[in-house]
Order: structure tokens, then C-alpha cells, then sequence
């Protein structure tokens, strides 16, 4: 008899199969999220063909064929056999989101204009600060005022958004409107401005986990060569750290892309194809959660609302992957010396 | 690379963002208060909303907010516990099967909180209420198809369960190896060490865990956009088909969509303070626990 042998225990055995069940269900979900958001997306891909008759077209459609995009149809007469997704996908490639009215118009582009405007501008203004505060706690701040700066800051990162973007509308935007002027009380800089609060904790600490990684003899053998401080942490830490804050920027872009009741609240909701940046804008996110409550169930409209959270869900996963494999790929290899 | 001047930039400048931030954080909850300061007396906690939403009390809504946590964290707790002891205690860390689980994990904390609501709305209302009300409506009507504190509370779980795993993770790591190895040399099985050494000796992280989550679900509104909230109910929730009135979404429906923002504004600030004030002592209490009991576990 083999002693050594593991004995078979069908108790162990029964738990650690459930044990593993249950931990499979956040793969089960992501997998659910994507199919079931996608679903409701489906209708406006597959559309049966159907030829509009022209007189119908003129007269204004509505109702039945909401997605017909009339421009496109008038002017190419000869395209009238055109089946309708086609139809409906350069409809999503339009210049103007109007779902509601006679013709509705389901333009994209300003949605996504709109959703980079803010990112950028919460990025611009979000990422310095946060990557220099990373900076300060990680490399140059006694250890009594780290220890209290890295807690106030992941409790900013409790402030639940609603309450930043009640903030950005009740009194960031008018502060910021005496002090720059614009017309427009409710626009993307004031949006951008209040999502920069929302990913300031998120890039710092990240960036803060990205130097603190950085191995202890890097920043010894340069202190040892005679750097200073200053110059240790600025040629030496930050460069090998560059990885993990890239990282730290992707995870803000991913969330002030998705983030929706800031930007709901504070960017003034409003379409347009402009890069000014004091003008309103309306972005993807907030566009869903605007509109939802208000649509009809299986109408086009409901689809392309679901289409574009299909979008964001792809977008932001991507971005994610990227800062999981690239990064951190990247950095192991960096750190083992490779 | 002798510039004085360059070294002086980035130690003033990392200092002065530092600074910004804390001095931001300060103004924003200054500013919060100070605004609704005058409305927040007991009786503005304990009684409901009057003349039209202009008056009163925020009740419901805490209510709503407390329910809704509740039944997120008997969802999320679990879950979250028992994934993150596979990952830690039983996973292959080299095997597909982890990896893929992992990653999971990762891609559904970055997924847009609005997803989660559209998803909320597809999968739960539509597809799992409609497919009950199939099977145990009688008279055909909508019971479960509809929004809910139910939905919304699933919603909210799977939005949450990422921030569980990732607390209890680490409490688990936590546990020294010797602990391990000891109750497995005593002749315990795997299943009774995890039961009656690693459990209790991170609850800690487990606790945290469920603050942190509960303090997330507290917060989120646009989670529950479409699952469940209501603007004004008046009676509470009294089953899992009820819709109920939430803090964040109040807060959200007051400011930007009733008829006169202005003369809300003090219920407005105060339902706000409310609301940062719950999220704020939760994750205080959630990094204390965890600050306090890193610490303890040494051989």
C-alpha cells in the first residue's frame, strides 16, 4: 500500500467543484453582458431587405420605417433597391443624432465626438495632476504624510458620481463660467472638469502601485553614483515605471469613457459636431442613459440605444485588455532585467 | 543634468498637485454641506417627501438605498468570497481555466456602469422576469418583467463583486504559508483548513470587502436607471417586485429633471450630503479595518 498516495475524499472533492462553479460565474457574466446587450443590438443589422416605395419616402415615413435614411435615399434614386441595414448603418455614420421626429436620425458621430472631447479634456487636466501627486507619495514624502495622503485620495474614489456631477452643476459650472466667460453654462470643459475628479484616484493609484514596484536597487545605485533625489526619481523611477503609469492612463480613458451620470449631469446634453470646447456636448454614455426611459421596447431607437452600449462595453474592454497583457507583460520583462 | 531649476519644478509642482487634490476634496465636501446645512435635521432623515417633492424628507429613499444594498451584498458576499478562495486556495495558477476567470474579473470592474443597467435591463428584466411570468403568471400580467428592487440589486452585484474579490484576495494572501501547513500536518483536509484557519483569519478582508462593495453599490445610480428606481413611490418597497426610491438617483432626478431646481436646491444639497456622507464613513471604516489588520499576521 502506497502511504504517499492521496487518498480520494468525495466530501473534498463535492466542495471544491462548487467552490470552482461559483468562481466561474464572473466569466459567466461577462459572457452574459456581452451577449444580452448585443442581442437587443441585433435588430438593426438584421432588417429584412425592403424596397421603399418613393412616393412613401417623401411624404415622410414614420413609425414603420424610422431608420430609412431619406437623404441618402432621394438623392440616390437609383439605390432605392438598397436594402435596409445598409440603410440603417450609414444612418449610425451620420453627422446628426436625432432619434425623435419624422425623420429620425441616428448619427453617431457627435456622440463620439462628444465622448472624446470630455475624456480628453478629464485626461488632460486629470492625468498631471494625479501622475505629480503619485509622484510626491511614492518617491519624495516623508513617510507620516504618505500615509495620510494615499487614504484621502482612495476616498475620493468613494465619491459616488452623482454626487460629482451634482457638484459640476449646481457649482463648478457656474464658478467656471464667471471665470472664462463662455455662453454656455453646461459644457464639455465643465464636464471634463468634473470627470477629472472622478479619475484623479484611479491614475494615482495605480501610478503610485506602478513606482513603488520599481525594484529598491534601482533607485540605490543611482543615489550611490551620486544623483540626487530629484534626478533619481525623474530619470531613473519614472522611466522604468512608464509601463505601469500608460497603464494608469489607459484604466481613466476606459473609465471617463464609460462614466455616465457626470456627464449626464454636468456636459448640457446637446449634439453637436464642434470641437470648441466650451460648447455642450452629449456623449455616448449619456445619450443611453437619458433616452432609455423614455423609448418604446423593440423600437430602432431601443436598438440603437443598446448598439451604442455594445459599443461602450467594446471599447472599454479593449482598452482593458490592453493594460492587462501589454502592460504588464511589458513590465515584468522590464524588471527582470531582459 | 545639473538643472536646479528643473529639480525645484518637479518637487514644487508634485507638492502643489499634491495639494490640489486634497484641497479639492476638502472644497467639495465644504461646499456640499454648507449648501444643505439648514435642511439637515432628524426629522429631514425620518420622513417622506411632501408638497410635490418641494418639502419633507428623504425616508424613502434611505430605505430604498439600504434595501438595495442589502439584498446586493447576500448576492455579491458570496460570490465574491468563494471566487476569490478558488483563485487564492484550489486555482492553478498557470491553468486556462484561472486565467480566463481572472481576466473576467479584471474586464467586469472596468465595465461602464451603464452597461451594467442596459444589461440589467436586457438579461433580468427582459429575458429571466419575462421567462418567469411565463411560467407562474396566471393572469397574464407583468409581475417579474418589470423593473424591480430585485433587478436592481442583481444589477448592482455583479457591479460590486470585482471590488469583493479583489478584498478578499488579499486578505487571503495575508495569511502566512506556515498557517497552512501546519493545520495540513495536523492531518485537517483542505476543505476544514480553509473552513477553520484561512476564513477566520481573513475576515478581515472579507469585511472590508463587503464595506467597500456595499459603499460602490450605495453611490452608483446609473446602474439602476432602468432596473428598478423610482422617482416618487408613496409606500416603501414591500416585495421583490416593488420599485423603490434611491438617495443617488433622487439626487440625480431633483436637479436635473423636476419642475423648479431651484427651490429644491437646500433638499438637493442635503440629500447629496447624505449620500457622501454614507459612502464617505463606509470606505473610512473599510480602510481602517484593512490598515488596522494588515499587520497582525506573523509567524
Amino acid at each position: 500500500m502506497n502511504l504517499l498516495q492521496k487518498k480520494f475524499r468525495p466530501v473534498e472533492f463535492i466542495i471544491e467543484q462548487l467552490i470552482k462553479s461559483v468562481s466561474f460565474v464572473s466569466f459567466a457574466v461577462i459572457i452574459l453582458i456581452f451577449l444580452f446587450v448585443f442581442r437587443e443590438a441585433l435588430p438593426i443589422f438584421s432588417q429584412k431587405e425592403k424596397t421603399v416605395p418613393k412616393e412613401e419616402l417623401q411624404t415622410g415615413s414614420y413609425g414603420e420605417e424610422p431608420t430609412i435614411d431619406l437623404q441618402n435615399q432621394t438623392s440616390n434614386l437609383d439605390n432605392q433597391s438598397k436594402n435596409k441595414d445598409e440603410a440603417t448603418i450609414k444612418n449610425l455614420l451620420g453627422n446628426e443624432w436625432q432619434p425623435v421626429g419624422l425623420e429620425p436620425k441616428y448619427g453617431l458621430r457627435p456622440l463620439f465626438l462628444g465622448s472624446l472631447k470630455v475624456t480628453f479634456i478629464a485626461l488632460i487636466i486629470g492625468a498631471p495632476l494625479a501622475i505629480l501627486a503619485a509622484i510626491f507619495s511614492s518617491l519624495f514624502a516623508p513617510k507620516k504624510i504618505k500615509e495620510f495622503i494615499k487614504p484621502s485620495i482612495e476616498l475620493l474614489s468613494s465619491f459616488p458620481s452623482v454626487v460629482i456631477g451634482f457638484f459640476a452643476l449646481v457649482t463648478l459650472a457656474t464658478f467656471l463660467q464667471n471665470i472664462f466667460g463662455y455662453t454656455f453654462r453646461l459644457n464639455a470643459f465643465v464636464g471634463g472638469i468634473a470627470m477629472a475628479i472622478a479619475i484623479i484616484p484611479i491614475i494615482y493609484t495605480i501610478t503610485e502601485d506602478a513606482l513603488n514596484a520599481v525594484p529598491k536597487y534601482y533607485s540605490e545605485a543611482s543615489l550611490a553614483l551620486g544623483a540626487s533625489k530629484w534626478q533619481t526619481a525623474l530619470f531613473v523611477v519614472v522611466p522604468a515605471a512608464t509601463p505601469g503609469i500608460f497603464a494608469a492612463l489607459l484604466l481613466g480613458f476606459g473609465r471617463a469613457f464609460g462614466e455616465t451620470m457626470i456627464v449626464l449631469m454636468a456636459t448640457g446634453n446637446a449634439a453637436l459636431n464642434s470641437l470648441n470646447i466650451f460648447d455642450p456636448v452629449r456623449t455616448l454614455s449619456a445619450t443611453i442613459g437619458a433616452e432609455m426611459a423614455e423609448v418604446v421596447f423593440g423600437d430602432v431607437h431601443y436598438s440603437v440605444l443598446f448598439f451604442i452600449g455594445s459599443l461602450l462595453f467594446i471599447i472599454t474592454f479593449i482598452i482593458n485588455a490592453i493594460a492587462e497583457f501589454y502592460v504588464r507583460a511589458k513590465l515584468m520583462k522590464r524588471f527582470r532585467g531582459e | 543634468m545639473n538643472n536646479k531649476y528643473l529639480g525645484k519644478f518637479i518637487v514644487i509642482s508634485s507638492v502643489m498637485s499634491t495639494l490640489l487634490i486634497l484641497f479639492s476634496i476638502i472644497y467639495l465636501l465644504l461646499e456640499i454641506y454648507s449648501g444643505g446645512k439648514n435642511y439637515l435635521t432628524f426629522e429631514f432623515i425620518t420622513s417622506e417627501p411632501k408638497e410635490g417633492m418641494t418639502a419633507g424628507g428623504i425616508f424613502p429613499a434611505i430605505v430604498g438605498t439600504v434595501l438595495l444594498v442589502l439584498i446586493m451584498s447576500i448576492i455579491c458576499v458570496p460570490i465574491g468570497t468563494i471566487t476569490a478562495i478558488y483563485l487564492n486556495e484550489y486555482a492553478n495558477k498557470k491553468s486556462f481555466f484561472t486565467k480566463s476567470i481572472r481576466f473576467a474579473v479584471n474586464t467586469l470592474s472596468g465595465v461602464p456602469s451603464i452597461v451594467f443597467g442596459l444589461f440589467g435591463l436586457g438579461f433580468f428584466v427582459q429575458f429571466i422576469g419575462a421567462g418567469m411570468d411565463k411560467v407562474f403568471s396566471t393572469d397574464g400580467n407583468l409581475q417579474w418583467a418589470q423593473p424591480n428592487i430585485l433587478w436592481a440589486s442583481f444589477t448592482m452585484a455583479f457591479l460590486t463583486v470585482p471590488v469583493v474579490i479583489v478584498s478578499v484576495e488579499e486578505a487571503l494572501k495575508n495569511v502566512p504559508n506556515e498557517y497552512r501547513a501546519a493545520s495540513l500536518a495536523l492531518g485537517a483536509t483542505k476543505w476544514e483548513t480553509i473552513r477553520k484557519i484561512i476564513i477566520p483569519n481573513s475576515i478581515s478582508g472579507i469585511l472590508t470587502g463587503t464595506i467597500l462593495a456595499v459603499g460602490r453599490g450605495a453611490g452608483e445610480v446609473a446602474p439602476i436607471l432602468f432596473t428598478g428606481a423610482a422617482y416618487f413611490l408613496p409606500h416603501l418597497p414591500e416585495k421583490l417586485t416593488d420599485q423603490f426610491m434611491n438617495l443617488g438617483y433622487h439626487v440625480f432626478v431633483m436637479s436635473t429633471q423636476s419642475t423648479d431646481v431651484e427651490a429644491t436646491k437646500g433638499i438637493q444639497y442635503a440629500t447629496a450630503f447624505v449620500l457622501l456622507i454614507l459612502t464617505f464613513s463606509l470606505t473610512s471604516i473599510a480602510i481602517f479595518i484593512r490598515y488596522k489588520f494588515r499587520k497582525k499576521l506573523i509567524v
